[in-house]
């Protein structure tokens, strides 16, 4: 399986790197790409721009723990995660998550299972700057308990 | 050993990282925050919500009654808000 991971400031390129992971290949049946990008609100205030600070030596370690747990789950046939880190305004790229496996189930549970660990458990803080100043994002439980179906029953959201 | 801190901790702190040398008797993650905490008003108000915080120790996440012997590098930080 090609996995590829990295933690970069500049801008990526999502539909290159979805196309790379199948490129020459015929067993991949799906791929999925999520991005996410900056937006210009948050829980009722404006947001201007963010700043992503992140811990450099166990960011992609982190990543690479979640990649293979995903890999033990899914019969995944490839898989890319690229975070950015420093300054974003609203509407540039954050995070991308590509995943191909041969069949549809299997892409898209792995790429909700990666973004769910991505955001409660990889190393990065979100700091905003709002009309009022700037401020650290609170973690949401809501993020938290998207995280928390995966331990529930292992594999059992694979189906 | 190796401290780092990271977002809310560190602007608190007002250092990213410094080498310690803490008393044999701080044997825990947890024990380590409450002499972290010992060292200064702005420790003090670092680790006043040390139920919040997290910890990782040779850039694995641990658990606040892990032990810290051995290790080199311990991280403090807020809960993770990436993606």
């Amino acid at each position: 399986m090609i996995t590829t991971i990295r933690l970069q400031s500049e801008d990526f390129d999502a539909a290159a790197e979805a196309a790379k992971l199948s490129h020459g290949r015929t067993d991949i049946g799906a791929v999925v790409t999520f991005t996410g990008i900056c937006r210009d609100h948050e829980g009722g205030h404006g947001v201007s721009a963010m700043t992503l600070e992140h811990y450099p030596g166990m960011a992609e370690d982190e990543i690479a723990r979640h990649v293979e747990d995903a890999k033990r789950r899914w019969p995944l046939l490839g898989a890319t995660v690229i975070h950015r880190y420093g300054r974003m305004q609203p509407g540039d790229n954050i995070v991308l998550v590509v995943t191909a496996s041969a069949h549809r189930q299997a892409a898209f549970a792995a790429a909700d299972f990666l973004m769910d660990y991505l955001k409660t458990r990889a190393p990065f803080w979100k700091l905003e700057e709002r009309p009022d100043g700037t401020g650290w994002v609170e973690a949401k439980e809501t993020d938290d308990s998207a995280a928390a179906r995966w331990q529930a029953k292992p594999g059992a959201a694979a189906e | 050993m190796k401290l780092l801190y990271f977002a809310w901790v560190r602007e608190r702190v007002g250092k990213a990282e410094e080498e310690i040398a803490p008393p044999a008797d701080v044997a825990t993650v947890a024990d380590l925050m409450t002499w972290l905490a010992g060292r200064g008003e702005e420790y003090a108000h670092a680790f006043e919500k040390r139920k919040v915080i997290r910890a990782a120790i040779d850039r694995v996440h641990v658990k606040p009654d892990t032990a810290i012997s051995g290790a080199r590098e311990i991280a403090f930080f807020p809960p993770m808000t990436g993606g």
